[in-house]
């Protein structure tokens, strides 16, 4: 049996050069499939992986009580003594975020930059913050650090430039990384002066470093309960795993929608190739049943070849999504900081692996009705040529 | 047999094959009509149709800074202004934040006057005027979440708090209004509430709005109005930047990013596969048809017509494919619309779309049939007739 397979599918894939021009058909349309496929999902992965990437498990983040984000949220130094000096707090920054219209260096339009002011302690909270380029802003002045993405995304991010927002202009004295993470998008200056400039008295969120993960909602509910306060503490994980979802969800959705309807599109066109690859072997198919062969072999044969046809499509797709799109740089509004929020396409091994998961299964469905019907054909009528 | 005939006979040949040719063009079609849609939705905005005589003045350097109600009251007086209102970001959340709709404090009389394309009953707009904690939502969304009129919709505040530290907000329905499109099928729009009451009861920020809205005589004097309010507000606290409501909505829907470029290289890419993937087709049934084309040849049928007969069959695969790819792709947005309207806004399958899309489906049967056409042009029939 598996003999007779073997000798078929070799047959098969010998006279495969002859059908190029309809092989080909399969191996671009299931391509197709799985490149968009992979390159959409690469876009969710991307924008949830930056903001993953900004919560540390020990981390948590502090607003004012029903404020779904730092924009809406504010609190006194009173209010961030009390948490600052709660036992199981080994670290805080109170930092205020603001944002400002700037232009967008693809298309001029004003879009919103994230402006995040903070004091030296922010440093130590955000161990992750690294300046690459030029140096850190010096307290008291009006000086600024620009994450690398932000540079990337805003017109007039440059290293030595000055930026004006209202009365005051900035100079941007450095770069910083953040692991790929949303603070890329921002810009830091110092928080004394960033009040001041912006007559905002107090911070907008608190960014505390606790003993260990596992205290996270034993602080919450001390935070919660303690009369003087009206704030709410949530680990930093869970309060961005909150802003990435409904994004995520929708461009994974999109991604999954947009292939499935593709998907429809080349399984027909698979259909259309296998079956005229059975009808022009109909009279070979037919003489190697008529030698003995059974049913069973010419089936799994061609199907073999089909998914065969298919694997080579996906690995073409998802090597174009991979080498087209992976590190690819866009931004959007997010939802819950209502800043610009650059990332990067992530073409991850397991998008690869699903993209691959989805070609073999469309040459699975694209082989099995012709094979059928290869297996069927009435060996007089087929040998007699039609 | 006429040529429509030949034509219809040829397609039905092999009807597999036909059929399967026929619902990959569909099937392009169905992602085009979809795609473009979101897509053209997106580059507006989302917003429904802006007032050409309509526009919006914008705090100057970030939406997180007010105006003041006080500059309405300058902006009345500039020359060329017919007509202001105001109105603001609430935020807040209904029952849960996957509820979300936009939620606006504006003073009822001005805010319908100047958005007079929304339709509301005349008592109910009284009583909205008249009851300070009143609100009026769009007749879609109160059957969307279930509200009579004398219901109360109690909203958290989560930007605004109340000026005794509570976050509830309770409002008391006492209309609805009619947008005039598809807003009232889908439930989307504005929740619309009484501003004086938000201004005296809300912790901070008193006597400050977030937008205001200018209705102009002459849409040809818009730019020059535009001008007349910044100059005015130009060294003051609250300086403004003001756009026609047009240019103000597609700013915002190019916050999100390009999505207009990312669907279209996703077209690209589908069209690209489905061209290549008719076009073999095509091109294979011609082949196993040369004998019948020589034919036709022998009894007489010029080159030009034979050729035209093959590219006949190819244009009516595209067109009747794009056709129904279009109609079915209307079918689905108006089905899934609902759920995306929370990210795109409104969006529907309009004209322009519909015609671009039929007018490249003929274009599409014209490339993919083109070289099969040409081959059948210029068969010679002893060879043809050879081959067999």
């Amino acid at each position: 049996m598996f003999g007779q397979i073997f000798e078929i599918t070799v047959l098969n894939i010998r006279n495969l050069p002859a059908r190029l021009g309809s092989s080909s058909v399969v191996v671009v349309g299931i391509g197709g499939v799985v490149g968009v496929l992979v390159a959409i999902l690469a876009m969710g992965k991307g924008f949830e992986s930056a903001l993953d990437r900004a919560g540390a498990p020990d981390r948590a983040i502090v607003l004012r009580g029903g404020s779904s984000g730092e924009l809406s949220s504010f609190m006194d130094t009173d209010a961030m003594n009390i948490v600052a000096s709660m036992p199981e707090v080994v670290g805080s920054s109170g930092e205020l975020f603001l944002i400002q219209d700037v232009p967008k260096r693809s298309n001029q339009s004003p879009a919103n930059l994230a402006i995040r002011g903070v004091a030296e302690a922010a440093f130590e909270i955000h161990p992750e913050v690294e300046v690459v380029e030029g140096r850190r802003f010096e307290t008291g002045k009006a000086e600024m650090i620009a994450g690398r993405k932000a540079a990337i995304e805003f017109e007039g991010v440059d290293l030595g430039a000055t930026m004006q927002f209202r009365e005051s202009s900035w100079t941007i004295v450095g770069f910083f990384e953040a692991d790929g993470s949303a603070y890329e998008s921002e810009v830091w200056v110092d928080l004394a002066t960033a009040q001041s400039a912006f007559r905002r008295p107090g911070v907008s969120s608190m960014r505390v470093r606790l003993e260990s993960p596992e205290v996270v909602d034993a602080v919450a509910k001390r935070v919660e309960e303690d009369p003087r306060l009206d704030l709410e503490l949530r680990s930093e994980e869970d309060y961005y795993a909150e802003q990435s979802e409904s994004l995520t969800a929708l461009i994974t959705n999109f991604g999954y929608a947009v292939a499935a309807i593709m998907a429809i599109g080349a399984v027909f066109a698979a259909l259309n190739t296998m079956y005229t690859a059975v009808s022009t072997r109909s009279v070979e198919i037919a003489t190697l049943r008529a030698l003995g062969f059974s049913g069973l072999p010419v089936v799994v044969s061609v199907v073999i070849e089909a998914i065969a046809l298919a694997a080579l499509g996906g690995v073409i797709g998802a090597s174009v999504a991979y080498v087209g799109f992976n590190g690819w740089t866009v931004s959007t509004l997010a939802g819950g900081s209502f800043s610009q929020i650059a990332f990067d396409f992530a073409v991850t091994a397991d998008l690869l692996q699903l993209g691959f998961v989805w070609a073999i299964t469309l040459g699975l469905v694209g082989g099995l009705f012709p094979a059928v019907r290869a297996a069927r054909l009435p060996i007089v009528t087929a040998l007699r040529g039609e | 047999m006429s040529g429509v005939g030949l034509v219809w006979s040829n397609l039905f040949r092999k009807k597999v094959r036909t059929v399967l040719t026929l619902l990959s063009v569909l099937v392009a079609f169905v992602l085009f009509t979809m795609l473009r849609s979101v897509a053209v939705a997106f580059d507006s905005g989302g917003f429904g149709p802006a007032g050409v005589d309509r526009l919006q003045v914008s705090p100057k350097f970030s939406i997180i800074d007010p105006l003041l109600i006080s500059q309405l009251r300058e902006v009345e007086r500039v020359p060329g202004v017919a007509a202001v209102t105001h109105a603001d970001w609430f935020g807040g959340i209904y029952q849960d934040s996957r509820n979300f709709f936009p939620k606006f404090p504006v003073s009822p009389k001005s805010y319908f006057e100047m958005f007079s394309e929304f339709a509301i009953d005349p008592d109910q707009l009284e009583a909205f005027q008249n009851t300070r904690t009143g609100a009026v939502a769009p007749a879609g969304m109160a059957a969307r979440f279930g509200w009579e009129v004398g219901d109360k919709i109690p909203i958290e505040g989560d930007i605004y708090p109340k000026l005794d530290g509570s976050r509830l907000w309770e409002f008391d329905l006492v209309g609805t209004y009619l947008h005039g499109d598809r807003r009232d099928e889908t439930g989307s729009g504005v929740f619309l509430f009484h501003y004086d009451y938000f201004d005296e009861a809300k912790q901070f920020g008193q006597g400050q709005v977030g937008w205001l809205t200018v209705r102009v005589e002459d849409p040809e004097q818009a730019a020059e109005v535009a001008s007349a309010i910044d100059a005015l507000f130009e060294n003051s606290l609250n300086p403004t930047r003001t756009a026609t409501e047009d240019e103000a909505q597609r700013e915002f829907a190019r916050q999100q990013g390009d999505i207009g470029l990312m669907t279209t290289g996703i077209l690209a890419a589908v069209f690209f596969t489905i061209l290549l993937l008719t076009g073999n087709t095509m091109a294979q049934s011609l082949r196993e048809r040369v004998p019948e084309l020589a034919v036709l040849k022998t009894f007489g049928f010029t080159d030009g017509s034979v050729a035209l007969l093959v590219l006949a069959e190819a244009v009516l695969l595209g067109v009747v494919g794009g056709a129904l790819g279009v109609g079915l792709g209307t079918l689905a947005m108006m089905a899934i619309e609902p759920q995306l309207q929370q990210f795109f806004g409104l969006i529907e399958v309009t004209w322009p779309v519909v015609a671009s899309a039929l007018g490249i489906a003929l274009l599409l049967g014209l490339v993919v049939g083109s070289v099969p056409a040409l081959t059948a042009r210029r068969l010679s029939i002893v060879d043809a007739l050879r081959a067999r």
